[in-house]
């Protein structure tokens, strides 16, 4: 299992496009749109929070999560698929489960990477504060990047060619990403949004992270809503995932 | 000629009993028998879309038949078969980024005993190339990375798909005698091909499969002499000579004189008898040509259909 990972890790870094787009992309928007001063100000409308406290950071981490599970990955495992790969490794003793295992904790990995260089780069170059709730945040990470991978791995199930992966896959990053408040903060959303938010994967994702930032607890519906995810795409992908 | 290892217990390796598989309404295997034994090089012959690589495919697991039995190894499991059988499949089965040696270290990682893979890369010929990439390599070398694959694990048992397919004609000698040389150390080898050259050159019996059934079942030599169509002896002779000395001959039906050629036609082995009477009636045959029935010939008498497209 070591020598999958070693080498799919290899593979993944010999193409590094979709890794260094999924870590710098959030790093360079958090700094960025980190430095504009209004920013800086508590804002009344998140109820006297400043927008680099939790909202962008937040979305940040929800952004490079959701870029490698939604996109690196679904296309990476259907081109194996199509390339036959997959199908060759049913015929050693090695089962081609292993080969998502090892795909899944590469993405893991960089997401891990990506979120870990944006709250020490937040801290030291904006000042935004470690998340308070440092146990739970990881927790809500685990759970919430889970359920994100769950999705992905879904998507590569059911998509029949690498470009219908990356096409299934962004047309589902954008509605949900708007939805956990990529572009509008939920508090600004209008109260149904908000509401379908809640029962869809990615805006609890969202906001639990957003809640532990601050160092309060997050909700218990948007931890069921996770864990039903994970739950619900991971016996779904298991069912229709194909080797050919 | 069956070029079997001698005073060896003859083992069924592999039997497939009334195999039958249906896709889309269409019988793709139409109960298809046969036994491969240890030690051998067992042809899977027939046109495009003859059932073949379905057939192999049931055999090594990878699909599962509607009906009828496959038996590996005196009927192991599907761990046990994956564990003793090489596979090589049709198409490109690695991530264009992944070199040489990363592949077949990650595919001897598979296997409890694999062999040695610096050897293993020497034997298939790809040493210096062992930290290119596979998206790099030729045609040919990834055929043959694709037979190493195959072998890292020692199976007993290699299944080749389309080996030869697509290469040139070198590199399509250089895999022959590779095949050569695995059979060598015992490894019993079915492979899977549309090539008459390539079936002829390298295997000990054949299954000639045409609509998803065997129509037949023999050694190269046997399917050919099967068909009974004659031998034909061409030459142009040093200077005249009298007919008679060749009719006199047991294996000669018939001599033809045509513009300063002679034809002579028979049946089994023709040729040593002809040059030698030539010889001791001192002719000398010039431009000496054997004309023989080929595979070809055979499956177009044995199912009225050409065997290449």
């Amino acid at each position: 299992m070591n020598k999958m990972i070693i080498t799919e890790a290899r593979l993944f870094l010999r193409d590094p496009a979709g890794p260094i787009f999924a870590v710098l992309l959030p790093l360079a928007l958090l700094l960025g749109l980190g430095s504009i001063p209004g920013f800086g100000e508590p804002d009344p409308a998140l109820g006297g929070q400043r927008v680099i406290d939790t909202q962008l950071p937040g979305m940040m981490v929800i952004l490079s999560v959701v870029t490698m599970a939604l996109t690196a990955l679904p296309a990476t495992l259907v081109a194996y698929r199509e390339n036959g790969v997959l199908r060759r490794m049913s015929t050693t003793p090695v089962s081609p489960v292993r080969l998502l295992v090892a795909q899944v904790v590469n993405n893991l990995a960089v997401a891990v990477v990506a979120t870990v260089l944006l709250i020490v780069l937040g801290h030291l170059f904006l000042g935004v504060a470690v998340p308070r709730n440092l146990l739970a945040f990881t927790g809500v990470f685990a759970l919430g990047t889970a359920s994100v991978l769950g999705l992905g791995l879904l998507v590569a199930a059911v998509a029949p060619s690498s470009k219908v992966a990356s096409g299934i896959g962004s047309l589902l990053m954008f509605p949900l990403l708007f939805v956990a408040g990529m572009w509008i903060p939920r508090e600004l959303m209008p109260d149904l949004i908000r509401r379908i938010g809640d029962f869809l994967p990615l805006a609890p994702f969202g906001q639990a992270i957003r809640d532990t930032w601050a160092g309060h607890a997050p909700q218990p519906l948007h931890l069921a809503v996770m864990a039903v995810t994970v739950l619900a795409t991971g016996a779904l992908a298991a069912r229709l995932f194909r080797w050919e | 000629m069956i070029r079997r290892i001698p005073n060896v217990v003859v083992m069924k390796v592999i039997e497939v009993s009334d195999l039958r598989k249906e896709y889309r309404g269409r019988n793709v295997v139409d109960g298809v028998s046969f036994t491969v034994e240890e030690g051998e090089i067992f042809g899977v012959l027939g046109p495009n879309g003859a059932g073949k690589t379905t057939t192999v495919e049931c055999v090594a697991g990878l699909r599962v038949p509607d009906s009828g039995t496959v038996r590996v190894l005196g009927g192991l499991g599907p761990a046990e078969v994956r564990r003793n059988l090489g596979v090589q499949l049709q198409s490109s089965a690695l991530p264009a980024k992944i070199k040489v040696w990363e592949a077949l270290d990650l595919y001897a990682s598979f296997y409890p005993a694999p062999a040695d893979t610096g050897a293993l890369l020497e034997r298939v010929g790809l040493s210096a190339r062992r930290d290119a990439y596979y998206g790099r390599l030729s045609g040919g070398q990834q055929q043959r990375l694709s037979i190493a694959l195959a072998l890292v694990g020692r199976p007993r048992v290699a299944i080749l798909d389309e080996l030869t397919t697509g290469l040139d004609p070198q590199a399509r000698r250089d895999t022959w005698e590779l095949i050569e040389q695995v059979r060598a150390d015992g490894v019993t080898i079915v492979l899977v091909t549309h090539f008459m050259e390539e079936a002829e050159r390298l295997c000990d019996r054949l299954a000639l499969i045409d609509s998803g059934r065997v129509v037949a079942l023999d050694s190269p030599e046997g399917l050919v002499s099967r068909i009974g169509s004659p031998q034909r002896v061409r030459f142009r002779p040093s200077h005249p000579f009298d007919d008679a000395i060749l009719r006199a001959l047991p294996e000669v039906t018939g001599v033809r004189h045509e513009n300063g050629r002679v034809e002579v036609s028979g049946t089994g082995d023709l040729l040593p008898p002809v040059v030698s009477a030539l010889t001791a009636a001192g002719v000398i045959p010039a431009d000496l040509r054997i004309e023989q029935a080929t595979l070809d010939d055979a499956f177009l008498a044995l199912t009225g259909k050409k065997i290449s497209a």
